[in-house]
C-alpha cells in the first residue's frame, strides 16, 4: 500500500520534472517558425515584388503569412501609430508592435536574439549610425518607388532605404516662456531650470543631432561639436539645463517647458496637447541639422512577403503622405511634390526651417561620437 | 523571512523499507528539480553569460573590457553606487528598525499597525518611473513645491539638487528603502517575546542589558541581512534614476544600460556585460564582509 503510494507519487514527480524540463527546453529554444507561408522561401530572396509576380502576389503571399512583426515604433513617433493602423486596415493582417520605445541598437539585438523564430522583427527603422554598422543583416529589396528616390538616400542594391527625416528643433510652452530666436538665447534667466533635450547624446541619436544643432548655433561647424558641448556645459551651470527624461508625461505636466528634438516629434506634441498647452516648433535659423532614418528588411524576417509589403507600403504616396502628416518629411517629398501627389496641407503645416540644412557624413559623426562619448558626461555631471 | 529554516517531515523507516526509502530519496530528489531548473535558468546561466561575454571580443576572448572598467567615467559611477546604494541602506536600516520597533509596540491587529504595514508594502515597491516622476513634479525644477516656494517668495538657490546622485537620488531611494527594511525586519521584532525581558528583570537586569544580551544578539543577524538586502536594493535599482538623470551617467546601472543600447556610440555589449561582473564582485564582497561582521558580532556579543 505505502509503496504503491510512494509510486504514484514518484510517477507525478516525474511527470512534473519532465513537463517542467520540457517547457524550460522550449522557453530557451523558442517557438518554431511559421511553416504556413507557401511562398516563404521565393519571398525570402525577391528584391522586388516583380520577382513574385508583381503587386497582386505579394498582397497574396503577405496575406497568407497574415502577420507583420515591427519593432521599436512608437505610436506618436513620425506617425507611426497610424501608419501601422492603415497599413492593418489596408491588408488585413495582423502587426505586432514590439518594444515600442525601443532604441535602433535593441532593434537590431532583438534580430540577433530571436533568430529563426515566429517573433523575430521582419523589418527594421534605424537610426543611420546603426544601420551602416549591420548591412549585412539586411535582405536587399527594391521598392516600386525606388527610382523617385534620390542616389544619397538610398543604397543602389536596395540594402537600405532613408524613409523619412527632420530637423532639429526647439519646442516650447509659448505661454510659460517666449520663443527663443536663437540658440543663445536659452542662456537667458527666463528659461532657468526649463531647457531639456529629448535623450543623451551619447546613446540617441535625436539627443546627438541636438548638439550637433546647437554646436551649429553658437559658431561650431560639423566637424567640431566642442561648441555646443561647452555651450550645454555653460547651460548647466546656469541652472538652466534640466538633466531629467523628456516623455510626454513631462511636457504635459509642464516639467520641461523647453525640448530639443526633432521637429516632427515637437510637432506631434503640439497637436496631442492641443488645448491644453501651447507647444509651438521653432527650427533656429542657420542651425538647420537634418537625418533620415533608415528603413530595411531583416534578413531572416520570419514573414518576408508581409515585409516587403510593408515596405511597399511606406515608400508609396500613401504611406509617405502618412509620414508627412507626422510632421516628418519624407524622402520621396520632392518627387510627390512636382508630381503633386503631395498633401499639400501637410506640406504648407511643416515648421519653417531658414538655411541649408546639415547633413553628417559618416565621417563628421564618428569624429563627433568621439568627442561626445571622452567629454559629454564631464560637461553635464 | 529571514529565519528561512525549513523543516522537512519524515516519517520513520519501516521494516520493509529499504526500496521504499530508495523511492523516497528519489521522490525528494525530483521534488527538488523544478528549484534547481529554475536556479539554472534565471541564476547561473545569466551569471554565465556575463562572465564569459566579459571576456569576448569581436575577435575571441580579450581583455579588454575588463581594462575599459578604468575608463573614469565608469569607475567614477561605479563608486557613485556603492556610495549611494552604502549610505542608503545604513540610513534606511537605521530608520527602518527604529520605525519597525515603533509599530511592533503598537496594538497587534490595531488599524494603525495595518494600514502602516500596507503602506511599507506599497511603498517599498513603489520605486522606478513612478516614484521618480513624483519627485520630479514635485520638487523638480519646475515642480508643484519648487513653483509655490518661489511665489511665497522663497527662492531655493540649487533648483535642481533633486536631479544629482548625492543629493536627489538619496532622498528618493530612502523613499523605498525604508519601507522595505521595516517589512523585512518587522517578523524579526516581533520574535522579540515579553518573556525574555520579564525574565531579564526578574534576573536583576535593566534596560541596557536586555539590549545588549538578550535582544541584541538576537537582532544582529536579521539586521544585517536586511542591510545586505537593503545594499542590493538600491546598487541594482535602475528605472528611478534613468527617468530623473537622463543627460549623465552618474551611476553604474545607467552606464549598463546606455552601452547595450546606444545607437550613436555602437559595439560595448561586451563592455556593459563586464561592467555588470564588476557589480556581480562588489556584491560578492559585500556578502563576505556581511558574513565577516556577522561572524565577529556574533562573537562579541556571546562575551
Amino acid at each position: 500500500m505505502e509503496d504503491d503510494v510512494n509510486l504514484s507519487a514518484l510517477r507525478c514527480a516525474a511527470i512534473a520534472a519532465v513537463a517542467a524540463t520540457l517547457s524550460i527546453g522550449i522557453t530557451a529554444c523558442g517557438t518554431p517558425p511559421d511553416k504556413t507561408a507557401g511562398d516563404t522561401s521565393k519571398a525570402a530572396t525577391a528584391t522586388s515584388a516583380q520577382d513574385l509576380g508583381g503587386m497582386a502576389a505579394l498582397v497574396a503571399a503577405a496575406k497568407k503569412e497574415g502577420t507583420l512583426n515591427v519593432i521599436a515604433l512608437p505610436p506618436d513617433w513620425a506617425n507611426y501609430g497610424a501608419i501601422i493602423n492603415a497599413f492593418k486596415a489596408k491588408y488585413g493582417l495582423t502587426v505586432n508592435s514590439a518594444n515600442p520605445e525601443g532604441s535602433s541598437a535593441d532593434e537590431i539585438t532583438a534580430a540577433k536574439n530571436l533568430k529563426g523564430q515566429s517573433k523575430a522583427p521582419d523589418v527594421f527603422d534605424l537610426g543611420g549610425n546603426v544601420a551602416v554598422a549591420n548591412t549585412a543583416m539586411f535582405a536587399p529589396y527594391k521598392v516600386s518607388t525606388f527610382q523617385d528616390i534620390p542616389a544619397k538616400f538610398k543604397d543602389a542594391n536596395g540594402g537600405w532605404v532613408n524613409d523619412y527625416g527632420g530637423y532639429q528643433s526647439i519646442g516650447y510652452d509659448a505661454a510659460k516662456v517666449p520663443a527663443p530666436s536663437s540658440i543663445r538665447d536659452l542662456l537667458k534667466p527666463v528659461y532657468k531650470g526649463k531647457v531639456a533635450m529629448d535623450g543623451n547624446p551619447t546613446l540617441s541619436g535625436a539627443g546627438f543631432n541636438g548638439v550637433v544643432m546647437v554646436a551649429l548655433g553658437v559658431g561650431g561647424s560639423a566637424d567640431d561639436i566642442s561648441k555646443g558641448v561647452d555651450f550645454f556645459k555653460q547651460l548647466k551651470d546656469a541652472g538652466n539645463f534640466l538633466v531629467a527624461d523628456v516623455s510626454p508625461a513631462t511636457i504635459e505636466s509642464g516639467q520641461t517647458p523647453v525640448v530639443i528634438d526633432w521637429d516632427y516629434l515637437n510637432v506631434a506634441q503640439g497637436a496631442k496637447l492641443k488645448g491644453k498647452i501651447d507647444w509651438k516648433t521653432v527650427i533656429p535659423a542657420g542651425a538647420v541639422v537634418g537625418s533620415y532614418y533608415v528603413q530595411a528588411i531583416n534578413v531572416d524576417a520570419p514573414h518576408p512577403a508581409a515585409a516587403r509589403l510593408w515596405e511597399e507600403f511606406l515608400f508609396s504616396d500613401e504611406g509617405q503622405n502618412w509620414f508627412l502628416k507626422g510632421a516628418a518629411r519624407p524622402v520621396r517629398l520632392d518627387s510627390m511634390t512636382k508630381a503633386g501627389t503631395v498633401d499639400a496641407a501637410a506640406l504648407a503645416a511643416l515648421p519653417k526651417a531658414v538655411g541649408t540644412p546639415l547633413f553628417m557624413t559618416p565621417e563628421q559623426t564618428a569624429k563627433a561620437t568621439a568627442y561626445l562619448a571622452a567629454n559629454w558626461n564631464k560637461a553635464v555631471d | 523571512m529571514i529565519d528561512g529554516s525549513v523543516t522537512t517531515r519524515c516519517a520513520p523507516p519501516t521494516k520493509r523499507g529499504r526500496a521504499s526509502s530508495v523511492y523516497r530519496s528519489l521522490v525528494a530528489f525530483l521534488g527538488v528539480v523544478p528549484f534547481f531548473a529554475y536556479v539554472a535558468v534565471f541564476f547561473l546561466v545569466p551569471t554565465l553569460v556575463v562572465a564569459f561575454g566579459a571576456f569576448m571580443g569581436p575577435q575571441g576572448l580579450t581583455t579588454h573590457n575588463i581594462s575599459a572598467l578604468a575608463q573614469p567615467q565608469i569607475a567614477s559611477s561605479l563608486l557613485h553606487s556603492v556610495i549611494l546604494a552604502g549610505v542608503t541602506a545604513v540610513i534606511g536600516a537605521v530608520f527602518g528598525s527604529l520605525l519597525s520597533y515603533a509599530v511592533a509596540t503598537s496594538r497587534r491587529d490595531g488599524l494603525v499597525r495595518r494600514v502602516f504595514t500596507t503602506l511599507c508594502g506599497v511603498l517599498a515597491q513603489f520605486g522606478g518611473v513612478a516614484l521618480a516622476f513624483a519627485f520630479v513634479a514635485t520638487v523638480g525644477a519646475q515642480g508643484l513645491l519648487t513653483i509655490w516656494l518661489q511665489r511665497m517668495g522663497m527662492t531655493i538657490s540649487d533648483s535642481q539638487w533633486v536631479y544629482e546622485w548625492d543629493k536627489g537620488l538619496v532622498v528618493v531611494y530612502l523613499y523605498f528603502q525604508i519601507p522595505l527594511m521595516v517589512l523585512v525586519f518587522l517578523p524579526a521584532i516581533e520574535g522579540l517575546r515579553p518573556e525574555w525581558r520579564e525574565a531579564t528583570q526578574t534576573l536583576g537586569g535593566g534596560s541596557w542589558r536586555y539590549w545588549r544580551h538578550v535582544a541584541g544578539p538576537v537582532l544582529t543577524p536579521p539586521f544585517i541581512g536586511a542591510l545586505l538586502l537593503l545594499f542590493a536594493n538600491a546598487f541594482s535599482a535602475y528605472a528611478t534614476v534613468a527617468v530623473l538623470i537622463s543627460q549623465a551617467s552618474p551611476v553604474l546601472t545607467l552606464n549598463i544600460a546606455g552601452a547595450m543600447s546606444s545607437e550613436v556610440v555602437l559595439g560595448q555589449a561586451n563592455v556593459a556585460k563586464a561592467m555588470a561582473l564588476a557589480m556581480v564582485v562588489v556584491v560578492a564582497l559585500v556578502m563576505t564582509l556581511q558574513a565577516l561582521v556577522e561572524r565577529r558580532t556574533s562573537k562579541w556579543l556571546a562575551s
